[in-house]
């Protein structure tokens, strides 16, 4: 019990290191993947063929793939193929190769919830804005944005949500998150080793994080729920 | 000068001629109803009006002033255009993250028809008249059909349109929903609006209108008073017509 108890401490130090690392890939993901995604959704819908089929058939791709694999694809290729790992080998190249490919395989799902929002808002209310003499940026601004939000909103949680358990498979290239500095002291790491209950820590800095999440994301819903689309 | 005149209206989705030189008139104040059985053109003809359809050569004259020749305009003055026109959908399209004031009241703000408050004493008095007074703070999922559709009318009047256009208001509604919409068109009528209405209201048609139209095929196969349409109707298909409405009545 005692040595549980000395060992606290180095383990929430370790842990909190690592979900830092978490937090970082986390927030970065969506910051590139929020805008790429709208700008992915346009190009899906553009009239322009061989730009909205180029589109639609990487998003496929990267839809239709295992994370990890695009991971260790993004992480190794450059290296191996051509001789040139641009990523370098220390943990900075790791986490931005992370950055790189979740930031690709978020904005593909985020530009078909994207889409999804834009296409679901009926045409019938383009046309009241019209027959309103209204212009094409006040009908964008004034009439369906907020109801593409509202359509959007639910989505979205569900894939952030799922983000922030996703960002543990960057332990497969060997970024210092949260799993893998919980992991470590199986192995041995701080003086350590041959302990799983940090590994079952690390579990309820997900869940507290993602209830957070889900009570945000609720009030949001809540705020967008006075009116149906 | 009639305040509207089309004059040969042709329109063709693809291979589809869905309007066929088509051409009438209409004075201030006057009603028109179109009529006839479905797929003939008549929605086709009021989205060419509201110019959320182009047609392919005809014109649109308004109180003398050539709206539409058949080429497209530039953007400001398809807006100006539009204005002209007033149109009430079959299924509303009230804007659902608006009340039934801001609904009305959107348009006119951001067109800048005068100061907050002459637009918002305009949406109140207009609201009274489609007697929706206590549901002026309500959103359009608080409302029934019959009264979504009221306000999407009063929101059509709140541009003040030469001519307001309605696509079968009433389609879309429960039967003893009707007639309250009915009732604000009828009275509109003698607020000296000019209205062109697309019904199955043969009733309604019949009492309301000045003039009637029955299309068939992207032609007016027959246009006339209520009187000529209804009683005496000389084209074959005008009776088929009726004979068919009257099976389904
Ligand atoms: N956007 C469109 N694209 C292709 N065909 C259309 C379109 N809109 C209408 N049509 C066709 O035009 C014809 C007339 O339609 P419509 O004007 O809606 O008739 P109505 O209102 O009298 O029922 C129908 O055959 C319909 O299928
Ligand atoms: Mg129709």
């Amino acid at each position: 019990m005692s040595d549980f108890l000395e060992q606290l401490p180095i383990v929430f130090d370790a842990l909190n290191e690592g979900f830092l690392q978490t937090l970082k890939l986390f927030v970065i993901t969506l910051l590139g993947a929020l805008p790429l995604g709208l700008i992915l959704s346009f190009g899906s819908m553009s009239k322009f063929k061989p730009l909205s089929g180029l589109i639609k058939t990487v998003v496929w791709i990267v839809r239709g793939s295992p994370l990890m694999i695009q991971l260790l694809i993004i992480y190794y290729f450059p290296g191996i193929v051509f001789d040139n790992n641009i990523w370098g080998s220390g943990l900075d190249g790791r986490f931005v190769a992370s950055a790189v490919a979740f930031i690709i395989n978020y904005a593909c799902y985020f530009s078909e919830i994207y889409r999804g929002g834009i296409q679901g808002v009926p045409v019938g209310q383009q046309e009241a804005g019209k027959v309103l003499g209204l212009s094409k940026t006040q009908i964008f601004f004034k009439v369906t944005l907020l109801q593409m939000v509202k359509r959007i909103v639910p989505p979205m949680s569900n894939e952030i949500i799922t983000l922030v358990k996703d960002t543990s498979l960057a332990r497969i290239i060997a970024m210092q998150e949260l799993i893998w500095a919980g992991e470590a002291f199986l192995t041995g790491s701080r003086g350590i080793s041959g302990q799983i209950w940090p590994l079952f820590f690390t579990a309820i800095y997900y869940l507290v994080f993602n209830g957070v999440l889900t009570i945000l994301f609720g009030k949001i819903e809540k705020k967008l729920s006075y009116f149906k689309v | 000068m009639s305040l509207l005149e089309v004059r040969n209206i042709s329109k063709s989705f693809g291979k589809v001629d869905v309007l066929k030189d088509v051409s009438f008139t209409l004075e201030k104040g006057e009603v028109l109803s179109v009529i006839g059985s479905s797929g003939g053109g008549k929605t086709t003809l009021l989205r060419c009006l509201n110019f959320l359809e182009f047609a392919e050569k005809g014109q649109i004259i308004v109180n003398g002033e050539v709206l539409y020749d058949g080429v497209a305009v530039n953007d400001k003055k398809l807006r100006e255009n539009r204005l002209h026109f007033g149109l009430v959908f079959q299924n509303f399209n009230l804007f659902p993250q608006y009340n039934v004031l801001k609904n009305i009241t959107l348009a006119p703000k951001l067109l800048k028809k005068g100061t907050d408050e002459e637009i918002e004493a305009d949406a109140r008095r207009l609201i009274e008249r489609v007697g929706l007074s206590d549901k002026i703070e309500n959103y359009p999922c608080e409302l029934s059909g019959g009264q979504q559709q009221r306000v999407a009318i009063a929101r059509a009047l709140a541009l003040n349109p030469d001519i307001l256009c309605f696509d079968e208001p009433t389609s879309a509604l429960d039967p003893e929903l009707t007639g309250e919409v009915l009732k604000v068109i009828k009275g509109l009528k003698n607020g000296d609006s000019t209205m062109i209405v697309v019904t199955h209201e043969m009733g309604f048609a019949k009492e309301v209108s000045d003039k009637i139209i029955f299309m068939a095929d992207g032609i007016i196969e027959e246009m006339g008073t209520p009187d000529e349409i209804f009683n005496h109707p000389k084209s074959e298909k005008t009776k088929a017509f009726f004979s068919k409405s009257l099976e389904n009545l």
